[in-house]
């Protein structure tokens, strides 16, 4: 077994590798006027709109996350109260990919 | 115990982070946070390197704690601010620890990281230097730390508090959606457990709910019964030191142990009793 990571992320944006094949992973970018934005969170809720994760953005605007099969709301958060939701679904050994424009 | 005691905002932060006696450190999810910018003239604990003992699955001892704070120029005397990014989660996990082995005066900046760049505050890359000083901590405060042997005795007895997502409590993920999934042996949670997650605590920008909010959220729809002993669990103990925090600090309960062990120690237990679904 590897050492556990803690409840958290071991680093800002999407710096966790995606491989196997048993992950449904969503991930993206967030942008403004095509500029990445590095300031700001990402937050992963469930179809009931129940927060299940957040990470901070990436240098490049980048966010990442493993969760399961079914339907997924990303939110971003980011300075200047900018909050944008994405709804997006997620399937084992797929990655989703999303560009989040802010 | 009242929120002030525990709790400042980020006004009260900026007025006073050149105060002799107050020292903020920060704690993050993301180790990397901190050298990308931080409040002036806070202080960095890693969670991983700083917190936990190298080989053992532990804390550092005593004597590491000691060592620890001494380097980072913090004495028993100051008023140590924590904060951190993700609702302050591993902030709250530092401030776990600081109780455990004794620390005074020790506050959680409300709102965190997150709050303080959301708002466009100052972040600088400039590491103060702080003298060194001589730490004494004091022996573990077993009060507030759950082993494994108690959380097995306590199901059916006391309140157990999963707060781990809904889908890692049901048994549909091992691991939070943010991480690879891996860890237990087995999935789901442990029988009589109530699931309360961690992040329900929080608002959007990371501050706590107000008092009442938290009452309701823990007493009335969760089913806690606040005249009995409480444990909290989730994976490895972080999100869990969160809501340790909100039901023994700003609620005020008197007895609530954080189980640290959490799902990774309990789902590979042989022979404990698992539960699966929705809690009964």
């Amino acid at each position: 077994m590897s050492e556990p990571q803690g409840c958290g992320a071991p680093a800002g944006g999407a710096a966790v590798p995606a491989s196997a094949s048993s992950e449904a992973v969503i991930e993206g970018h967030v942008t403004r006027a095509g500029t990445p934005v590095p300031v700001g969170y990402a937050r992963l809720l469930n179809d009931g709109g129940e927060f299940v994760a957040e990470v901070p953005l990436g240098q490049d605007g980048g966010f990442r996350f493993f969760a399961a099969p079914g339907t997924w709301t990303v939110r971003v958060l980011a300075p200047g109260g900018v909050r944008a939701d994405q709804t997006v679904t997620a399937g084992y050994g797929r990655r989703t990919a999303l560009e989040v424009t802010v | 115990m009242s929120r002030s005691d525990v709790l400042v905002d980020a006004d009260w932060a900026e007025a006073h982070l050149d105060d002799p006696g107050v020292v903020l450190v920060e704690v993050d999810e993301d180790t990397t946070a901190y050298d990308k910018g931080h409040i002036r003239n806070a202080v960095k604990l890693d969670w991983k390197k700083d917190l936990q003992d190298p080989v053992r699955r532990d804390f550092v001892d005593r004597r590491g704690f000691e060592q620890l704070l001494s380097e980072r120029g913090i004495s028993n005397d100051d008023t140590v601010v924590l904060y951190g990014g993700n609702n302050n989660w591993f902030a709250a996990y530092a401030y776990w620890y600081f109780k455990l082995y004794g620390h005074r005066s020790v506050k959680l900046l409300d709102g965190g990281r997150k709050k303080w760049e959301l708002e466009s505050r100052e972040m600088v890359t400039a590491v103060p230097q702080r003298a060194r000083t001589s730490y004494q901590a004091t022996v573990q405060d077993s009060s507030l730390r759950a082993m494994r042997d108690e959380v097995v005795g306590a199901i059916g007895k006391q309140n157990l508090v999963d707060v781990r997502s809904p889908d890692e409590f049901t048994g549909k993920l091992l691991a939070p959606a943010h991480l690879p999934q891996e860890q237990a042996q087995r999935a789901g949670h442990i029988p009589t457990a109530k699931n309360v997650p961690w992040s329900k605590a929080a608002n959007d920008d990371g501050t706590f709910k107000t008092d009442d909010e938290l009452r309701a959220l823990y007493g009335d729809e969760a089913g806690l019964d606040f005249s009995k002993d409480t444990i909290a669990y989730c994976r490895i103990g972080e999100r869990s030191a969160h809501t340790w925090f909100v039901l023994h600090e700003l609620l005020g309960q008197p007895r609530v142990k954080n189980y640290d062990g959490s799902w990774t120690e309990y789902g590979s237990l042989v022979g404990v009793p698992i539960e699966l679904g929705e809690a009964r």
